[in-house]
């Protein structure tokens, strides 16, 4: 089997994994990080998205080995020195969910966003969250929760702590 | 669960590299980028590759440039990238309105140029917009390149000229004075398949059509063109009635079949209202009445 080495939320992890083994697999069945959630398998649902290198994939469509010598952060590192992050803040303070099974995905893909525009509009988010499916919420809460974290700090927060933390946006 | 077979897998550290492991592996190893489309039909265990090819750290093959008077777009530029392009915007809107409803932001970031082109599915929207185009693919193999017109790309489904053993590096667009291009889709939802889309390419000259390119998605043309409908406008006049007629010429010459998102007749509809669209808007912004 091939041999990985992943920094997941800033450590390194050393693994032996198939090579059909999914990215998602990896980060909850071997590493035990469930907090990413494993949905549609169909790179549809979103729920499973976390940043490889920095930028936001869905980890249902992507091989474990294919991070191997690469960052992966995931919502495990959201969380600062016991304290939430603005965007997890945010979908406390606005009922952001309800079931909560599409809430990983949504933060990660909020985190991102609000590093590269941190004053989205409403159809900026929208837009930004089109890849992912909430059934509960029907959009309007997870919207408000994310503005609301752009209203209170997200800007000066850094993300995780591996993630890049504003990468430029290719030309 | 979906669980693609087993497979053997390698990182390519150049292009040279993963020709050689292309070589080694042999002609049941498929080269994977993004894997956007790939992964998934593998997980369906609709393919099931001997051995995979991982190009991802190739970043020598992620740029988009102008040289040579061609607009150059490396084969593993993502989605994302192609989207944010100003370069790319100005020369050819095309790529911006087919970006922007390609897939969602998130398969975006992954997805890569190069890995749409070589997958061929007859709904994805890139094979449309370069052969509308005009554009040229280049290929290297282990006995040097070759380039290929987006034109004769594609064989068939899922089918394109690429052999074993090489691999696509990159595509070039030619930059023409006078020319606009716009690309109009229908979906049913975000990042679904379209049920049909057209794009245009137009270029005028003294008040003529003097080139034009018109790229068919999801309707069964052939090397997704229609061409008939651009013998019908070149060196004519830039009418509306004119877009109309090359809009219902390529909607009698596709070939949809009738699917979940709809009956063929629908889709033929479509074929013609979205080519005329297109080439309306490609006009509009060759004569810069519109912008990207």
């Amino acid at each position: 089997m091939p041999s990985i080495t992943v920094t997941v939320n800033g450590q390194e992890y050393a693994s032996e994994v198939e090579a059909r083994l999914l990215l998602v697999h990896y980060l909850r069945d071997q590493l035990g990080l469930t907090g990413t959630h494993w949905g549609c398998d169909t790179s549809n649902c979103g729920t499973c998205v976390v940043w490889l290198d920095g930028v936001p994939v869905k980890s249902c469509t992507v091989f474990a080995v294919m991070a191997d010598g690469h960052s992966v952060d995931t919502v495990e590192g959201l969380e600062r020195n016991g304290e939430l992050d603005p965007v997890q803040q945010g979908f406390v303070e606005c009922h952001g969910l309800q079931c909560g099974f599409c809430t990983p995905g949504m933060l990660m893909t909020a985190r991102w966003l609000l590093n590269h525009n941190p004053d989205p509009s409403e159809q900026e988010i929208r837009e930004a969250i089109s890849g992912q499916s909430c059934r509960c919420t029907g959009y309007e809460n997870i919207v408000r929760s994310v503005r609301w974290a752009a209203e209170h700090g997200a800007k000066d927060t850094a993300g995780p702590e591996s993630g890049l933390e504003a990468e430029e946006v290719p030309a | 669960m979906q669980v693609p077979a087993h497979f053997e897998y390698a990182k390519a550290r150049t292009v040279e590299d993963a020709l050689a492991l292309l070589g080694k592996f042999g002609p049941d190893a498929r080269v994977v980028a993004g894997g956007h489309s790939l992964i998934p039909m593998m997980k369906l265990r609709l393919a099931a590759p001997e051995a995979l090819v991982d190009i991802n750290d190739l970043s020598e093959l992620s740029y988009i440039r102008v040289e040579g008077g061609e607009l150059r777009i490396g084969a593993l530029t993502t989605h994302a990238d192609l989207l944010a392009s100003p370069i790319a915007g100005e020369h050819y809107p095309i790529f911006h309105d087919a970006e922007r409803v390609i897939a969602d932001p998130i398969v975006r970031t992954r997805g890569t140029v190069g890995g749409s082109l070589c997958q061929a599915d007859p709904s994805e929207d890139l094979s449309a917009a370069f052969a509308a185009v005009r554009a040229t693919m280049v290929i290297v193999g282990s006995g040097g390149s070759r380039t290929v017109s987006a034109r004769e790309f594609h064989v068939g489904p899922y089918e394109t000229v690429v052999g074993p053993g090489e691999l696509l590096t990159e595509v070039r667009v030619p930059i023409q004075p006078g020319g606009g291009s716009a690309y109009e889709k229908l979906e049913r939802r975000v990042g679904d398949w379209p049920v049909a889309a057209a794009g245009a390419a137009v270029w005028l000259d003294s008040g003529v059509v003097s080139e034009v390119g018109i790229g068919l998605t999801a309707v069964g043309a052939a090397h997704f063109v229609a061409a008939e409908a651009e013998d019908h406008l070149r060196g004519g006049a830039p009418t509306e009635e004119a877009f109309a007629a090359a809009g219902r010429i390529a909607a009698a010459y596709c070939n949809p079949v009738a699917d979940q998102r709809g009956p063929a007749d629908y889709k033929r509809h479509l074929a013609g209202e979205l080519t005329t669209r297109a080439l309306r808007r490609a006009a509009a912004r060759a004569r810069g009445q519109e912008a990207a």
